[in-house]
């Protein structure tokens, strides 16, 4: 009870924190429907690829934005934590009988709640454009579970390298090194079928593909179950392990206090 | 209440702790003293659980602070050298979080918050972003955020450092005024002699990783018999020369030359200076001033550390800020 009691108060505080950034909200609101434009009138035509399943590209683009815009902002989920280690906070929670799973959730959680939000804009962006969801509120809710999923793991990763290198400019090295490969290794624009083989191959062990995957496949009209849960298990598998290497990177940290 | 015993701790080729031991009577207020560098943040750091001694051991209110970390936690209050405050937040938000982290609730939180906020002074900014809080502000907020749990021992690292004169008096103030109402033991690390003086029952007085003296301020003081004589040199002038020189002075001990100053005790200081200044004369040492004193903290540091405080501070490097 005190680790969930401790989560929030740290939540809350991110929040506040988030609140008194009007521009920072404007962003996290804006960039999403930016995506999904963009990438919806640069990318159009693949349809007229021969080979091409489906109809219209933004039908199979929403699932791939959604999951990118949860991955890219996961990501950042780091950068504050290095803030607080500038400022003395980290030393200064590390001190307190809070446990070391709670200080990460307490990252974590903020940027799933941002992840929610900026999904539900895509949704509502997606439908006013004319995207159908055939799978329903069932399938828009394991869409948004599976990039949560994702999006916690890669919170974590974030704030667990952030305690290790305890440094920005090698954080954001770090992101931007994994954000644009592991966003264009998987099926987020591309259908399986129209990809180089290896590609093909590196996707099926890519995190963000198996969001993807398991977010289109609840979205359509009959969709398959089994592979749904199985890319979900394996989700829940890589943000548990995430959790955990976040929580034992204070080890690290604190061997150089 | 805090009990440290042949602490060592060791990063890189620096030894931070050299075998450090102390105790720290409940209730009072125990000043570690020494320059900068001298491993006094360290040993809070190990003290408050933030890092691990490689030897030695250490108890906090009663438990280990190896292997009873979240018990010690619950017990301390600690307001370490780097402020600490998220400037995001108004002063009230960063005490009320920091009280729910300690597991306090509601009415009880609220109460004491904005108690604690009115007492240090804060009770009109405490609704502000604690960004715009200048330095003294900020200090006062961490003494709040450490003490907003009724600890039983507060750690107050380096807690003046930085700020004007004048600000540093009225935390002094305040610092005594709390460990009166809280009923708290403070431990209190500091490299400002003044400020030891003022506020600690008994320090100990520390030097690489080591105590080297310990007592009652007036105690130390006492065990140094005689006036401090310090005399401001003309020019730096070789050691060896000076000795010779007050050879033949009676009553003068502890002759110590660094650069241009030379510091020596002795048992009646106004009568040692006329033939001070003219040992120094008549082997044509130039004398820019002369002062005598009763003993000092600074004088104590010398005696059981074997170099001056200044000289000590001006040894180590200047610390990196870590990040």
């Amino acid at each position: 009870m005190t680790a969930v009691a401790d989560t929030l108060a740290l939540t809350v505080r991110d929040l506040l924190r988030a609140l008194r950034q009007p521009w920072f909200i404007a962003v996290v609101l804006v960039q999403p429907v930016i995506w999904l434009l963009l990438f919806g009138a640069l990318f159009g035509s693949v349809t007229q690829i021969p080979g091409f399943e489906g109809g219209e590209y933004k039908q199979y683009l929403v699932p791939g934005v959604l999951v990118m815009t949860a991955f890219f902002s996961s990501g950042w989920s780091g950068m504050p934590t290095i803030d607080d280690i500038d400022r003395g906070v980290v030393d200064r929670l590390l001190v307190t009988p809070v446990k070391r799973m709670p200080l990460i959730a307490g990252r974590v959680v903020p940027n799933l709640i941002q992840l929610v939000v900026q999904s539900l804009v895509i949704v509502a962006m997606a439908l006013a454009i004319g995207v159908r969801f055939e799978g329903g509120v069932v399938g828009v809710a394991v869409l948004v579970l599976a990039a949560g999923l994702l999006g916690t793991g890669f919170a974590a990763l974030s704030n667990g390298l952030a305690l290790i290198t305890r440094q920005e400019e090698t954080l954001i090295g770090a992101v931007m090194f994994l954000q644009l490969p592991l966003t264009f290794l998987s099926t987020a624009f591309m259908q399986p079928a129209l990809m180089p083989g290896w590609i093909a191959t590196v996707a099926t062990y890519n995190p963000v593909d198996w969001a993807i995957r398991a977010g289109r496949e609840a979205l359509s009209a009959s969709p398959d179950w089994a592979a749904v849960a199985g890319r979900c298990g394996l989700l829940c598998g890589f943000a548990l392990a995430c959790l955990l290497l976040a929580t034992r990177a204070f080890r690290a940290y604190q061997a150089q206090v | 209440m805090i009990e440290a015993h042949g602490l060592t701790k060791r990063y890189g080729d620096v030894q931070a702790l050299d075998g450090l031991s102390f105790d720290v009577a409940p209730g009072t207020i125990f000043g570690l003293l020494g320059p900068n560098g001298a491993g006094k943040s360290t040993a809070v750091k190990v003290l408050t659980t933030l890092a691990r001694p490689d030897g030695g051991d250490a108890r906090v209110a009663g438990f280990d602070v190896r292997t009873e970390a979240a018990r010690v936690r619950r017990a301390i209050g600690v307001v370490a050298q780097r402020s600490g405050v998220d400037v995001e937040l108004t002063g009230r938000e960063n005490v009320i979080l920091q009280g729910r982290l300690q597991g306090m609730r509601g009415n009880d939180l609220a109460r004491r918050a904005d108690a604690l906020l009115a007492q240090l002074g804060l009770g009109d900014s405490a609704r502000r972003i604690a960004r715009g809080y200048s330095g003294g502000m900020q200090r006062r907020l961490d003494i709040a955020m450490g003490l907003v749990h009724r600890p039983k021992a507060l750690f107050l690292d380096e807690p003046t450092t930085g700020l004007d004169p004048e600000v540093r008096a009225a935390m002094w103030t305040e610092i005594s005024r709390l460990t009166e109402q809280e009923g708290l033991t403070i431990l209190l690390t500091t490299h400002y002699l003044e400020e030891a003086d003022k506020l600690a029952s008994a320090l100990a007085i520390v030097d690489r990783g080591r105590v080297v003296a310990r007592g009652a301020p007036d105690e130390l003081k006492a065990a140094l018999e005689g006036d401090a004589l310090h005399v401001e040199l003309g020019d730096a002038a070789v050691n060896g020369a000076i000795v010779s020189a007050l050879a033949s002075v009676g009553g003068l001990r502890e002759i110590h030359v660094d650069g241009r100053s030379l510091r020596a005790r002795a048992d009646d200081g106004a009568r040692t200076v006329p033939a001070v200044l003219a040992a120094l004369d008549s082997h044509s040492i130039g004398v820019a001033s002369v002062t005598v004193a009763r003993p000092s903290l600074d004088d104590v540091y010398l005696r059981f550390a074997g170099r001056s405080f200044a000289a000590a501070e001006a040894a180590t490097p200047p610390k990196e800020p870590v990040r």
